[in-house]
């Protein structure tokens, strides 16, 4: 039973992952595609994660499937922030749809 | 014009997702193995998603959008050796995993720095 | 400090007998020495059970809820045939002021439907997020709508 549970986390996982992935390709901007890539792709993986820990019980593996799945909640985020803060120092433009550059205007207002 | 692409893209993938569910692949491990029937789809279908991230790094305009990518496909590789794991049974697949999440964001801040100052300076 | 790489190092080597206990106990010991005042400079915030209480009931579940929310919404935006989508970065105050609160606070966030944080003004106590569908432009009600519901809890477990 706690087999088929597993499984079925799996596929949860796996159908936002590829979610996230066609976001990567569809979206127009670097900051969109940020957005969508790490938030689909990170609960996937922990879900997949997850489903791993569940088919395996307490053994080694199942355990370190859970410490994974920790230390991917906690480095995922930052690893987005930083990507997007060196993207907007380094000059990439937003889509031309967007709506407000707060940013943009408060960083012109300092130099 | 834009539903159009819409229209022939989903066509694509969902042909290509049902393509993979119906058709029994020959798989890379033994047949006797737990679930493998579904886990051996579960692996195509991440190659799948991993081929969708490469096509950006590929055509990715701006340099950001090839770190965003390689970014991703480490997580994505991640959730691949947890499915090995299971569907072989040996435990060591996950140390590979936790070792690749690792090295993986080391390389996102790395990478994102030298895209911030355009080096290493500080 | 100590426990936390202990715990680890006993996780990371399961089924554990006398050998790996023994050189886990060292190996502990000397990160915890290492870096061990780097991460803790606070200790007195670690001794409250009420603050533990408080993240593992009200601020995981919210936050797993959440979570789950954005994945749903993403995975609409992306499905739909012409890309529902208004970026723009707008610019939020918060009241947090330590550097553990404004982290969990930046990582949920991210996590949650819509918004990214893109970078943070320590000193006043701004952030800049990146919100996929901008409903408004104003620094006040952005904050309401985005911060609110996460800085009351964070505001109890961190300060």
């Amino acid at each position: 039973m706690i087999n088929i549970i597993g499984l079925i986390f799996i596929g949860i996982g796996l159908t936002f992952d590829v979610l996230g992935c066609l976001g990567l390709v569809r979206l127009p901007d670097v900051y969109c595609r940020l957005q969508a890539a790490t938030k689909c792709v990170t609960l996937g993986t922990c879900s997949i994660l997850f489903g791993t820990f569940l088919i395996m019980g307490f053994t080694a593996a199942g355990i370190k499937s859970l410490l994974c799945m920790i230390f991917l909640v906690l480095t995922a985020p930052v690893a987005a922030h930083a990507i997007a803060r060196g993207a907007h120092r380094a000059g990439v433009k937003l889509w031309e749809g967007s709506v407000v550059d707060k940013y943009a205007e408060d960083k012109e207002g300092e130099v | 014009m834009k539903i159009f692409r819409w229209f022939i893209g989903m066509i694509f993938l969902v042909g290509i997702v049902i393509l993979i569910i119906i058709r029994p692949f020959p798989f890379l491990f033994y047949p006797d193995l737990p679930y493998i029937n579904f886990l051996g789809r579960v692996l195509y279908i991440i190659i799948l998603a991993c081929i969708l991230c490469l096509y950006r790094v590929w055509r990715g305009p701006t340099g950001a959008d090839r770190i965003v990518a390689i970014d991703i496909l480490g997580i994505m590789i991640v959730g691949l050796c947890a499915v090995l794991t299971i569907s072989t049974g040996r435990s060591w697949y996950i140390d590979i995993g936790i070792a690749w999440a690792l090295q993986s964001f080391i390389c996102a801040l790395a990478l994102s720095k030298y895209l911030e100052g355009k080096g290493f300076d500080d | 400090m100590f426990f936390v790489a202990f715990i680890v190092w006993c996780l990371l080597s399961w089924v554990p007998d006398w050998q790996h206990l023994i050189i886990g106990g060292f190996v502990s010991a000397f990160v915890a020495f290492m870096v061990g005042d780097l991460f803790i400079t606070r200790p007195h915030v670690l001794m409250h059970p009420s603050r533990y209480w408080y993240f593992f009931v009200y601020y995981l579940p919210m936050f797993l809820w959440e979570c789950f929310k954005a994945n749903l919404d993403v995975a609409y935006r992306v499905l739909h045939p012409q890309l529902p989508i208004y970026p723009g970065i707008v610019k939020v105050r918060t009241k947090l002021t330590t550097d553990t609160a404004l982290t969990f606070l930046a990582n949920s966030i991210t996590l949650t439907p819509g918004t990214m944080s893109v970078d943070i003004d320590r000193d006043n106590g701004i952030l800049y997020i990146h919100w996929i569908d901008v409903k408004s432009k104003d620094v006040e009600s952005a904050t309401k709508i985005i911060v609110d519901r996460f800085e009351k809890v964070l505001k109890k477990i961190f300060d």
